[in-house]
């Protein structure tokens, strides 16, 4: 133990970065959390439950977010980026930039204050399907439990109302970007994932037919915080989802878009038939799959669900989806590789089993990493001192996730105790 | 340590709607009147300011113990207060302003009851001070198993800076690893094999000076506790006679990498009848020592196979998980055997292919290769043909479609089955065998023998020999893997400072068993530190209470030892449990068990629970105003009433509510207690049991479940309704639901009436 070692910066909140805090803090290291989006969690504060063993992910999160508040070793930064980054292994020095949240966390916002607003911002956190107010709480779990003011999406006559009924201390309108200059030990990068942009999937419609959603907007249908409160609806005419189809590889293993296989929409795709099925007891599920990737102790999910008898599993491509003009059902154009018969199934609700892409395909850290040709960080053979975990690294669920990102703080950890 | 004076400070919130929907007056007067708090008074917020105007209090007041009336104690960090004050918070935000009417007496008297649950609550709180044993914590880490996952945690636990020994049954360090030709890719751009580097990393350990390395020696046996574990090494051979005790040494933690055998395979397919059919291990084997793929039955080089993949129906039945290995195992051997002569043909039957992640593009290079052939369909027949070679014949490839191919090999995927024990199985096993012998009574030995029977297959199974009560190894979940939280917390194991890793823990390839052993030296490392600070690990992490037995009233009954999910607890001959503390996890499972009530913690007891309750007014039968106890988990079902509050949702005023370590530390006692208190029901809620139970502390739900039948008993003896106490299940996000159970219960009793014993 090096009780005197410079701390450990992660970089990126979700399951990974939080794990890879907790489990060096707890070593008795210090850690430096620094998160871009307004609360810890990532991605999975965003599902409904886990496969296999369909459990809430906050369940999981509560854990954590107490090993979080308990620890005086780990300070966490939302609302910020790292903008710089260099140094050696032992001795780097960052720059943080923490956007300003315009809420100050000394005082709680009280309910009535987000009643009276008007002015409304696209819920990302629902995946844009609903609104929240200006002023917004980011979801009920929320970590920090604080809080956050969308400054753009605020109307003038709001803001006046806020600095009427809000308490000064609560709110601090002139709040202003923070610059953070840090030296740190070592770094672990765990900046996640997104899904693919579906739009690029032409055949696949969506966008043009509301009918046709993603798995990560399956998730929130789902969930009881999400815009339906847990019913799974057609966006088009609110209806129960009674026949549904799942699409997979949409976008991944396809040259054209994803080369490599996302690794958990299988299983995501399969445990969405169940909340189908656990949520409305007549409701079909059909899964169109190229292979069924339950790895591990998985496939005894996927045994289960050949149960079941109205969830089918066909194996073929989709070519083409087309919707009915009047109903709004969604119509398919399916190969049935099998047969090599061509099917043309109808369903009233279609869930794109969209894939991975890691966020640092698109955002770079500002330091010299090497990536796949996807964007993936290459693990093995970063720069000597930082290190990186979870989805950054390649596409993978949650208990690999958890895993290598325990690796990794370790070794943060051996770079921090060198020459001891 | 000096025994401080208790000096309670009480601190009531007003603002956040608590002065509008209570008598703020009236609160305070509880805390002066009633209880004589030295120091009380309101504060207009306890956040930002008003914490700040808190803090100032505790240090110009000399407090050590406080109480805050106001926000959720999840909404605090615990550095914002002094490390030596007791700090206990009552959210009657989230619990009472928001989910009652505001300005109702039963508001009131709940806020009141609170105030008063939590002063007697404090007022029996002690200071913790973290346990140290005798003897220094040892911060060496021993690894058992030398294959990649072993090699790897050594490898990474000595750069760490930490003394390791790697113990290995075989002669040679590798494991599997060291018998591959080669690896699949694991660098960008994921194409080409590459190879396994396992002599480096063997050299690698070699050269450390900080791991011993033993070989041709296993575990003999394992006495202790973290930090404090001794270890005997016997001989597996290597010239010494085998289990001849060769070494004894002190680590402060273990990691368990026993990898994996291959599995049997399927019978149908003719394994071990003809000679040319064989396993992907063999062919590993022929491809490693010869440097190519000759015919077993006749040495004729090979140039075709065929390589059969688990899958079809027979897979279902055959086996219930996938090896996460085999695909990529057979895209690679079908490689070898292109490399090794361009006109030889691999075929690969299978249901699905599994090349997740990056993989994807190994499955691509290998496609493209024109001398593979990969077809999906069922493989129902593998037979002898005129040539001498096999012909394997597949069934479905499409609809109805049967094709056959003439092979020289035939080769099968078989899985990987971990290397591990289910240590609580051969406890029981050994337990029936003592009873099938001196068992009390005929009936009881001829259900021993039946158990001894289906437990059979755990004899001599042993692998670290632990000597636990609860038996050599760690205990195991489905399929033998060792039990976890598998998806958020891999490595926590019921064995504490024992942490499994490798294909020992799940199917996993050669790179994931070396990222998954990087994180178990992690997990070492912090149970040896934090051992030292004589501080909890996961879930409690940090923790520094540990339990204690007032060992003068026990009578020896082992409830605390059979039921305790980490293992802690050792017997002496008597039958006296033997506290090993650094191996405990501090859920209060023996609190709950103990039927004595002689098991307590510092910060939590029977007394002190049993306390609040008695803190509570009951009001008098003719008031018509019922009071129910309810008893919630603090990891899951007590956050979740947080979230009822935070919807607003309102219920029955007449509920309540403690929080417990865990339902498994609930006390029997508290039924008695809160009855003869004149409660009139008792609402238990804990978190999901079963296979896919969702309990942080494994078995604790689950325990308090199976001491229903007990609580029963107790409600007959004192001529009460068994309605009177219901356990619930509830996830964390099924906050809903508690506002349902409670005004559920409320009309339920409005339904059988008062409790008779109130008052009395
Ligand atoms: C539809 C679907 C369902 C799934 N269901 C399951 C399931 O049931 N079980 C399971 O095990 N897995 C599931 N997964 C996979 C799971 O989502 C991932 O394993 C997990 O999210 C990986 O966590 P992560 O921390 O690596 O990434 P993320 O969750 O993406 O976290 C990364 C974090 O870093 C932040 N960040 C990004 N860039 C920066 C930056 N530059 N600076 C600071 N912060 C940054 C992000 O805001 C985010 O909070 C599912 C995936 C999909 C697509
Ligand atoms: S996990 Fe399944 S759906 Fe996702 S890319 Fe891989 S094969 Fe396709
Ligand atoms: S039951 Fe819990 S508190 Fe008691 S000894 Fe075991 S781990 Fe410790």
């Amino acid at each position: 133990m090096n009780a005197d070692a410079k701390p450990i910066l992660v970089i990126g909140g979700g399951i990974a970065g939080i794990t890879a805090a907790v489990e060096a803090a707890e070593v008795g290291y210090r850690v430096v959390l620094v998160e871009k989006e307004a609360y810890l969690g990532g991605r999975v504060m965003r599902m409904y439950r886990y496969f296999p063993k369909m459990c809430p992910p906050t369940c999981g999160f509560e854990i954590n977010a107490r090993r979080i508040r308990q620890n005086p070793r780990i300070v966490v930064h939302t609302q910020s980026t790292v903008e710089e980054l260099s140094g050696t292994a032992g001795d780097f020095k960052v720059r943080i930039r923490k956007r300003p949240r315009y809420v100050t966390g000394k005082c709680s916002v009280d309910d009535s204050v987000l009643e009276r607003l008007t002015s409304t911002r696209v819920n990302d956190f629902n995946q844009g399907m609903d609104e929240t107010k200006a002023l917004y709480y980011p979801h009920d779990m929320a970590y920090p439990p604080i809080h956050v003011l969308d400054r753009e999406a605020l109307s003038e006559a709001d803001e006046e109302l806020l600095k009427e009924i809000c308490p000064p201390e609560a709110l601090d309108l002139e709040m202003e970007e923070e610059e953070l200059k840090i030296g740190v030990g070592a770094v672990i990068v765990a900046t996640g994932w997104q899904p693919y942009d579906a739009t690029k999937l032409e055949h696949l419609k969506f966008g043009k037919c509301p009918n046709v959603l993603t798995n990560v907007m399956m998730e929130r249908l789902a969930a009881r915080g999400g815009p339906t409160r847990g019913e799974i609806t057609r966006p088009s005419d609110g209806k129960s989802a009674e026949n549904v189809a799942f699409v997979q590889c949409a976008g991944s293993r396809d040259e054209n878009h994803l080369p490599y296989c996302s690794a958990v929409c299988c299983m995501a795709s399969m445990k969405q038939a169940r909340y189908l099925r656990e949520k409305n007891e007549n409701a079909k599920a059909t899964i169109f799959y190229i292979d069924i990737r339950a790895v591990g102790r998985l496939e005894k999910f996927y045994f289960d669900l050949l149960e079941d008898s109205n969830i089918s599993f066909v194996k073929g491509k989709v070519a083409e989806i087309n919707e009915h003009p009047e109903t709004r059902d969604l119509i398919l154009d399916v190969e049935d590789t099998l047969s090599g018969e061509k099917l043309n199934q109808t369903f009233d609700l279609v869930v794109l089993a969209t894939g991975i892409v890691p966020n640092s395909a698109e955002t770079k850290l500002p330091i010299e990493l090497k990536y796949d040709d996807y964007g993936f960080i290459d693990g093995t053979t970063s720069i000597d001192g930082v290190y990186a975990a979870g989805c950054a690294t390649r596409p993978c669920d949650v208990s690999r996730t958890t895993k290598d990102s325990t690796a990794a703080a370790l070794k943060a950890i051996q770079c921090l105790n060198r020459g001891e | 340590m000096i025994r401080m004076e208790d000096k309670i400070g009480v601190f009531i919130c007003t603002g956040y709607g608590i002065a509008e929907a209570l008598d703020v007056d009236a609160l305070c007067k509880v805390a002066t009147e009633e209880y004589s708090v030295p120091f009380c008074t309101t504060v207009d917020s306890c956040e930002g300011p008003g914490l700040d105007s808190i803090n100032e209090a505790i240090e110009a007041q000399s407090l050590n113990k406080v109480v805050i009336a106001g926000i959720s104690p999840r909404r605090y960090v615990d550095h914002q207060f002094p490390t030596a004050v007791i700090v206990e918070k009552i959210a009657l935000r989230e619990h009472v302003v928001w989910c009652q009417p505001a300005g109702e007496e039963d508001t009131q008297m709940l806020a009141e009851d609170y105030l008063r649950m939590y002063i007697t609550k404090i007022q029996k709180m002690g200071f913790l001070e973290p346990f140290q044993p005798e003897e220094d914590i040892d911060t060496s880490i021993l690894v058992v198993g030398g294959g990649v996952a072993g090699i790897t945690a050594a490898l990474e636990a000595a750069a760490a800076g930490y003394e390791v020994k790697l113990v290995e049954k075989t002669a040679e360090l590798g494991g599997w690893l060291a018998k591959q030709h080669k690896s699949v890719p694991t660098r960008p751009p994921y194409r080409e094999l590459e190879d396994t580097g396992v002599d480096e990393l063997i050299a690698r350990v070699q050269a450390d000076p900080r791991i011993q390395v033993y070989t041709s020696a296993t575990t003999g046996a394992i006495e202790g506790a973290p930090g404090l574990f001794d270890v005997t090494l016997k001989s597996a051979g290597n010239g010494k006679p085998v289990d001849e005790a060769i070494d004894k040494f002190r680590v402060g933690a273990i990691i368990q990498a026993t990898g994996w055998t291959p599995k049997d395979p399927r019978e149908d397919l003719e394994y071990g009848k003809l000679d040319d059919v064989i396993r992907n291990v063999e062919l590993e084997a022929l491809v490693k020592d010869k440097g190519r793929i000759v015919r077993p039955s006749d040495g004729k080089e090979v140039k075709s196979i065929a390589f059969i993949q688990c899958g079809g129906s027979a897979a279902k039945e055959h086996h219930s998980y996938c090896s996460s290995i085999c695909c990529l195992t057979s895209l690679k051997q079908a490689l070898y055997l292109r490399e090794s002569d361009d006109d030889a043909k691999a075929y690969i039957f299978y249901e699905f292919i599994r090349t997740p992640g990056q993989y994807e593009d190994f499955y691509r290079r290998v496609q493209e290769d024109p001398g593979v052939f990969l077809t999906r369909g069922e493989v129902v027949d593998v037979t002898r043909n005129e040539d001498g070679g096999l012909t394997v014949t597949v069934r479905n490839t499409m609809p109805g479609e049967h094709i056959q191919v003439n092979v020289d090999l035939v080769v099968l995927a078989a899985g990987m089955v971990p290397n591990s024990a289910d240590g609580e199985a051969i406890r029981a096993l050994e337990d029936a065998k003592l009873k099938a012998t001196d068992g009390k009574s005929g009936a009881q030995q001829k259900e021993a023998a039946e158990k001894v029977e289906q437990l059979a297959r755990h004899e001599g199974t042993e692998i670290l020999n632990l000597a636990y009560r609860q038996g050599p190894d760690l205990p195991t979940l489905e399929y033998d893997f060792p039990d976890s939280h598998f998806i958020c917390f891999p490595y926590e194991s019921r064995r504490t400072g024992i942490y499994p890793t490798g294909a020992v823990r799940q199917p996993m390839d050669g790179l994931a068993a070396r990222e998954d052993a990087g994180g178990a030296a992690l997990q070492a490392i912090q149970c040896i530190e934090m051992t030292s600070r004589g501080e909890a690990v996961h879930p409690r992490s940090g923790d520094k209470s540990y339990p204690d037995f007032f060992l003068q009233r026990c009578t020896q009954c082992k409830r605390c030892t059979e039921e305790c999910p980490f293992g802690v607890l050792d017997e002496d001959a008597k039958g006296t449990p033997l506290l090993r503390a650094t191996r405990c996890r501090r859920c209060g499972v023996c609190m709950g068990a103990c039927p004595e009530r002689i098991v307590s913690f510092k910060d939590y007891s029977v007394d002190m629970v049993a306390s609040m309750l008695k803190a509570v007014n009951v009001p008098d039968e003719w008031d018509e105003k019922p009071r129910i106890a309810a008893f919630l988990c603090e990891n899951d079902a007590f956050p979740a009433l947080d979230l009822a509050g935070q919807h607003r949702i309102q219920f029955s005023p007449f509920v309540r509510v403690i929080p417990v370590r865990c339902l498994g530390s609930f006390n029997l006692v508290w039924v008695t207690e809160a009855i003869s208190a004149g409660y009139d029901g008792v609402i238990l809620i804990g978190c999901k049991y079963g296979d896919d139970y969702q309990c942080h502390f494994v078995k604790g739900s689950e325990l308090a479940a199976s001491r229903q039948t007990n609580v029963r008993e107790k409600l007959e003896q004192m001529s009460m309704e068994n309605e009177r106490v219901e356990l619930h299940q509830l996830q964390i996000s099924e906050y809903e639901r508690i506002p349902e159970i409670f005004n559920n219960f409320a009309e339920l009793i409005e339904e059988i009436g008062m409790n008779p014993f109130k008052g009395m």
